[in-house]
């Protein structure tokens, strides 16, 4: 999670704005539940507290949805990406989010398409390539650009299968929703 | 050129650029990322002429860091927290001895209780080691006052923290500006020691000085301190130069020309103080903000000069000291002897603390009623203290008062801010 907010801030740099990613720290091992902040501007970011009403909220572990209120700030107009094939009524999300915008709420199986290009269940980079597609806030090409940042050879073109992947699920999901 | 890079990562470029001889270094979070950034580097090969040297602690480090730049190397380390404190010796030894030593610090509270997080206790704790401290608002500003640091502290041959908010900006990735190494080197020359170990010139240095002379030893410290707030202005004026950014320098003052309130701090949390300032702003608030960056020396009469207009002056602190009320705030008092107007001290951000835009909107406000009360706890939460306070009237054995707490707020709660 820590990695997706810092490559999404990279995406968003590359795309000209200002951006800022932070991760919050709790208990130092592997499993615990982690948070990672992204701020994305036109102009300077000069604000250190944490993200308290978030945009867009990327959920890579769905397990957490019931155990943490992962919502908490989040506006009606926000979006939600959130890392599953299941839909938000089977994840016992339908009443939660009937006032939320439709077109803003998506889901897509990021590990799956990770596990499938990169052979590691690695959602983060997916999911960016799913934001960029409900979002249009940074571009799929960004996002590429921010993998080749970060990563090199195989799992670089892995990463980049794997978000473009997510990228066309999203954005077949908004076709099939605006003809539906 | 511009890149989006991690704090650490910046700060580890820019210390390469300054070409380093000696680095040695103990690992301690928030610092790690640092340190590890250079020993890639000069593994790697890409930072040349330069000794990467693991030691088994940061008494070690600051030891090793004290023989080296006594043998005239350019010497690098960086630590945190509990780390400074371990060191403690060694830092007021390198600072005696006059070796040109930079150091990150990357600020951390101070246990017990044990805490990872961000505040200024460590750097704050040696503040009269003698080291000359600066204090960086962003990574853009870390990552420049290296390249500052070294030229200053080979200069004045004294060492220098660098001081950086851990986490906040150490693991942040955000834009910085990395300088091109002719750039570097046309600010910092090479270093040349004022006294070097040379076995072809034998001689000796830290000889034992008795009551004839120790205190004329201690006032030229002090003197050359006082010699580094004539030194920083004008060193940031070069860097200017130079590089074409503001960086550095004694303060930094924001909106604060006909401010009836200002708000006083060091580190990060200035901007998001700027932001609060500037929505007070557009609702009529006379209120501005001044930022220390160099702590040590203390630039008393720069301070005097933003702040004698005002009303009143909060000092914004993340630091503590037990049983007075701030550190801060007591060293900006002196700058105000004489003046007639109201101090408030906060201390905000102890041990990661958030410090939310909402907080600082209604304490501010409330400063500008002058209901503030001298030391206040910023967002200090008085159920969890009186329930505790209320334990160890009733109970004599009321336990450790860290696991009682946790225990009364849940574990999940521990790591939210």
């Amino acid at each position: 999670m820590v990695t997706g907010a810092e490559m999404l801030s990279i995406a968003a740099f590359l795309g000209g704005k200002h951006a800022q990613a932070v991760p919050s720290f709790g208990s130092e091992r592997t499993g615990a539940p982690v948070v990672a902040f992204c701020r994305i501007d036109d102009k300077e970011i000069r604000l250190r507290e944490p993200v308290m009403e978030p945009d867009a909220l990327l959920i890579q572990d769905p397990t957490l949805l019931h155990q943490v209120d992962v919502f908490q700030g989040l506006k009606k107009d926000g979006y939600i990406l959130i890392n599953t094939n299941r839909s938000f009524e089977e994840l016992g999300l339908g009443d939660f989010v009937k006032d939320f915008r439709p077109e803003r709420l998506r889901t897509v199986p990021a590990t799956e398409l990770a596990l499938k290009h990169v052979g590691r269940p690695v959602p983060n980079v997916p999911l960016l390539g799913g934001f960029a597609a409900i979002s249009g806030v940074i571009s799929l090409d960004a996002v590429i650009s921010a993998i080749r940042d970060k990563f090199s050879g195989k799992v670089a073109e892995g990463n980049i299968a794997a978000a473009t992947g997510a990228y066309n699920t999203v954005m077949q999901q908004m076709k099939e929703a605006v003809h539906a | 050129m511009l890149k989006q890079t991690e704090g650490s990562h910046a700060v580890a470029e820019a210390v390469a650029l300054c070409r380093p001889e000696v680095i040695c270094a103990y690992p301690i979070s928030p610092q790690t990322h640092i340190v590890e950034g250079l020993g890639e580097m000069v593994k790697a090969g890409d930072l040349k002429k330069c000794e990467f040297i693991n030691v088994e602690s940061e008494f070690a480090a600051m030891s090793v860091a004290i023989g080296a730049s006594a043998a005239g190397a350019r010497t690098y380390t960086a630590t945190a927290s509990q780390g400074l404190l371990f060191m403690a010796e060694a830092v007021y030894n390198a600072a005696g001895l006059g070796l040109p030593i930079v150091m990150t610090e990357a600020n951390r509270a101070i246990g017990a209780p044990i805490n990872i997080w961000n505040d200024h206790s460590d750097s704050l704790s040696m503040r009269d080691s003698g080291w000359i401290q600066l204090f960086a608002e962003t990574n853009q500003e870390a990552l420049d006052l290296h390249i500052l640091a070294f030229r200053l502290a080979e200069e004045l041959s004294l060492p220098v923290m660098v001081c950086m908010d851990g986490f906040i900006l150490t693991h942040a990735y955000e834009r910085v500006d990395l300088p091109t190494q002719a750039q570097v080197d046309a600010y910092l020359p090479p270093y040349e020691p004022r006294q070097v170990l040379d076995p072809r010139h034998p001689v000796s240095i830290g000889a034992m000085v008795g009551p004839e002379a120790f205190t004329e030893v201690r006032y030229l410290a002090h003197a050359k301190q006082l010699q580094a707030l004539e030194r920083i202005p004008v060193l940031a004026q070069e860097f200017k130069t130079i590089f074409g950014r503001d960086s550095g320098g004694l303060v930094h003052s924001y909106r604060t020309e006909d401010a009836e309130t200002i708000v006083v701090a060091m580190g990060s949390v200035l901007g998001t103080i700027k932001d609060v300032v500037d929505e007070m702003r557009e609702g009529g608030a006379k209120i501005g903000v001044l930022g220390i960056c160099s702590f040590r020396p203390f630039p008393l009469a720069a301070i005097r000069e933003v702040l004698r207009n005002a009303k009143r002056v909060v000092v914004l602190e993340k630091s503590l000291a037990v049983g007075l009320g701030g550190i801060v705030s007591t060293n900006v008092r002196l700058a105000l002897s004489g003046l007639h107007l109201h101090g408030y001290t906060v201390v905000a951000g102890l041990g990661g603390r958030a410090i939310l835009k909402s907080s600082l909107h209604k304490l501010f406000a409330q400063a500008g009623r002058d209901a503030l009360e001298l030391v206040t706890f910023l967002d200090l939460n008085w159920d969890v203290v009186n329930r505790e306070l209320e334990r160890e009237k009733k109970t004599r054995r009321s336990g450790s008062i860290a696991e009682n707490i946790l225990r009364d707020i849940g574990v999940v709660a521990a790591n939210v801010a």
